[in-house]
């Protein structure tokens, strides 16, 4: 043990000066999509750090419980609600962590929340923009004022990460926002890398969060699956995993580097690009049927008198 | 425009049918409750997962496609200029408002938080990259230009009706409760010399509400499919295509003429008019084009994206799209023979397989062919399936209550049958009594009420 914490050791700063050195590039390499913005904020969760404690789950919900709006999930042992005991992201929780178990011996936590998408599409397809991305932090936020739950961003997200209260009169869409009117505000990190023991997950600056991410994956080639997950899934997002199972393994779909929002956007301003086409549209059938008109009053010069018949 | 092309339907509104249905349509308001109450989960199987249950799918996605005849129908009418399908048109209207009308309700039952709708109308909101905020505005609009193509017939008969009923009730309460009667009757007086004022001048203008109810459905109704292009890594590959748009643009326009064809074949066998046998085999002639053209687009895609395969692997996917496809496709063979569009239960018969297919084209988009990834599953709860049932049941009553009120269906004499073929196959089905078989006595009738 001691032999290898010492090669990694020298690995480490062997290959961090080399990273460093290489970073600038890194970021402007040319296979970079150029929407892409490293200066967003995002999350690093390393899934082989994590043992599974949930500080991060019950310090997400102490934060942000929304004037007591997120309730406790009931376990089935429990008719009280002395635990709070989600089985998945639902309407009461904005992140969770899972068991992902091959064997007594290989398992592997997963931590789920919104991925905070580069080019999200929840903002995308949100038809009163309550869902919005902020342009500096790249945060993307909820406004419950606004939103009439038409629920097309759960359709249209490819984690199925917002959450609908399905059993509340007045419900409201779930999910995370980074802390950003909460947490974030005061201490300037999420609460649930606060709260993190193991510091299995790190806030920061996207770009950052790649260099590590990059530098772990080069310290321990052993220990991880040799992908930053998120780093260019559906358009790059800003929540960025490391794992040592492959990441379908921990509910992480294997996803197409194009953004939906590019495909769908693309067709739909095609069609209404400056509402040029619905004007013309009608404009059009406007003249066809005016003149439609004039020649059917022509085709029958008895006009049809209309006061005549009521009486 | 010709209120001579149209006539009431005389006949009880109170009816056996009229109270079934009212039932459905109360069971339907308790459930609604209900949802107010306990949230959506109370009374849907929607989940996270499928966060669009058969509330949007039937009722809105497929509900407003089969409710496109009026827009079908007014294409063919004032664009094509064939005028005699005008008779048609205003039944076709109503069903469409009908249509969209209650789609526009289920989205608010369906909508989790509908009290900020108004955002809608807030600039400030507007988010122009979304499909949904498109759609909402166009199917808002067409609903209320369909309201005011129907407004003429209303007008007409305010303008007309001789107020009896009203009359009747006014004299039955006149000694304790109408303290003024001479007041009342020339208030009613009033109501229809502005009617009768009105009428003229909203004939007038009513071809640009026509032809923006022409617009406006060929925008809303493509963007209905490309509603489900953001959900590339969820919709199966065999209905996920950039011609999503294109596809459901001509969807909703056969399966408006297919149901234009049913519908003015079961009023006709349930007020017992005659069949309008000319008008319907005419645009019978028009739909396998459309579903010719429908059909060489989808295989073309499947074809150019590579996916043909998927149609013939008999999995749970292909074989619904093996099933919409053939659907349309045995519909639109029948359709091309000369012969059976002239006989009435050819006619149903191939309407119905094509609305069919053409509905289930749209519920594979929504619903069957949609997979939001492991553990998810879906499949409509009773109560999620009565609110459904209650809805379409107040389509039919009101559509109904209001062919009995207003002049709606074609006026008879125009057709020229005078009696119905007897020789159909659904004709020997119906059996009619003979004096359920006179038109020509009911058109008397009519004509001395009208007098």
């Amino acid at each position: 043990m001691k032999r290898q914490n010492r090669r990694d050791f020298l690995k480490a700063v062997g290959c961090g000066a080399g990273l460093i050195a290489a970073a600038p590039a890194a970021v402007a390499s040319p296979d970079a999509s150029p929407h892409l913005n490293n200066e967003e904020l995002g999350m690093l969760y390393d899934a082989t750090m994590c043992v599974g404690c949930k500080a991060c789950m019950s310090a997400c919900k102490r934060v942000n419980n929304d004037g007591g709006n997120l309730e406790c999930d009931k376990a089935p042992f429990d008719p009280d609600s002395k635990w709070d005991a989600p089985e998945d992201l639902t309407g009461n929780n904005r992140t969770i962590i899972k068991l992902y178990k091959e064997s007594s011996t290989s398992f592997s936590y997963v931590k789920y929340s919104c991925m905070h998408c580069q080019n999200p599409a929840c903002v995308s397809v949100c038809p009163v923009a309550a869902l919005t991305k902020d342009k500096q932090t790249g945060v993307v936020d909820y406004n419950k004022d606004v939103c009439i739950g038409c629920r097309y961003c759960q359709v249209g997200c490819p984690f199925n990460i917002p959450k609908f209260q399905w059993d509340r009169a007045l419900p409201r869409i779930v999910k995370c926002n980074f802390c950003i009117s909460t947490f974030l505000k005061e201490k300037g990190i999420t609460a649930c890398a606060d709260a993190c023991p193991t510091k299995a997950i790190l806030f920061g600056k996207r770009k950052d969060l790649l260099a590590e991410a990059r530098l772990r994956l080069q310290q321990n080639p052993d220990k991880y699956v040799q992908k930053i997950y998120g780093e260019k899934e559906v358009g790059g997002v800003n929540h960025l995993y490391l794992a040592g199972v492959p990441f379908t393994r921990l509910g992480l779909p294997e996803l197409p580097e194009e953004a939906p929002p590019e495909f769908s956007e693309k067709i739909h301003h095609a069609i209404y690009k400056g509402f040029i086409a619905p004007i013309a549209l009608y404009t059009v059938l406007c003249l066809i049927a005016l003149r439609n008109i004039r020649k059917h009053g022509k085709d029958e010069p008895a006009p049809k008198v209309e006061p005549a018949e009521g009486k | 425009m010709h209120h001579d092309d149209f006539q009431k339907h005389e006949g009880r509104i109170f009816t056996k049918s009229f109270f079934a249905l009212l039932t459905l349509v109360l069971i339907g308001v308790y459930l609604v409750g209900l949802r107010c109450v306990k949230g959506i989960g109370a009374v849907s199987n929607m989940s996270d997962g499928f966060p669009w249950g058969i509330w949007l799918t039937y009722d809105v996605a497929t509900g407003t496609a089969i409710a496109c005849g009026g827009y079908a129908v007014a294409i063919l009418v004032y664009i094509r200029h064939h005028m005699h399908y005008h008779p048609l048109i205003r039944s076709c209207i109503l069903t469409s408002m009908f249509g969209y009308a209650l789609a526009g309700l289920s989205v608010m039952v369906d909508l989790g938080r509908p009290w900020n709708v108004y955002n809608f109308f807030v600039p400030s909101h507007w988010q122009v990259n979304s499909v949904l905020f498109e759609v909402a505005l166009c199917v808002m609009a067409y609903t209320l230009v369909l309201m005011i193509e129907f407004l003429p017939a209303i007008l007409y008969s305010i303008e007309n009706s001789e107020w009896r009923r009203l009359r009747e009730f006014v004299d039955r309460l006149h000694p304790t409760l109408v303290p003024d009667r001479e007041k009342l009757l020339s208030r009613i007086e009033k109501v229809r010399a502005t009617a009768g004022w009105l009428r003229p001048k909203l004939d007038k203008v009513l071809i640009f509400f026509i032809v923006l109810g022409i617009a406006l459905p060929t925008m809303h109704q493509s963007a209905l499919g490309s509603m489900l292009l953001i959900a590339a890594t969820k919709l199966h590959p065999l209905w996920h295509t950039g011609f999503l748009p294109l596809l459901f643009l001509i969807n909703c326009i056969y399966i408006g003429y297919s149901m234009v064809i049913l519908e003015s074949i079961i009023s006709s066998f349930a007020f017992k008019r005659p069949y309008e046998t000319k008008e319907l085999s005419g645009l019978a002639g028009i739909i396998p084009w459309l579903t010719v053209i429908w059909l060489s687009v989808v295989v073309g895609d499947l074809v150019y994206r590579h996916q043909i395969g998927a149609a013939f692997r008999f999995d749970f996917y292909s074989c619904f799209f093996l099933v919409e496809f053939a659907l349309v496709a045995i519909g639109s063979v029948l359709l091309f023979s000369g012969k059976n569009r002239g006989a009435p239960r050819w006619l149903f018969i191939s309407a119905v397989l094509i609305v069919l297919g053409g509905a289930l084209y749209r519920f594979n988009v929504y619903l069957i062919g949609y997979n939001p990834g492991p553990g998810w599953s879906y499949f409509p709860s009773l109560a999620e399936l009565m609110i459904t049932v209650s809805i379409i049941a107040f389509e039919l009553l009101g559509y109904q209550v209001l062919v009995k009120l207003v002049p709606v269906l074609p006026k008879i004499h125009l057709h020229g049958h005078g009696k119905p073929q007897e020789k159909t196959g659904t004709q020997e089905k119906v059996n009619h009594s003979p004096e359920e078989l006179l038109p020509g006595e009911t058109l008397t009738m009519k004509q001395k009420m009208s007098k």
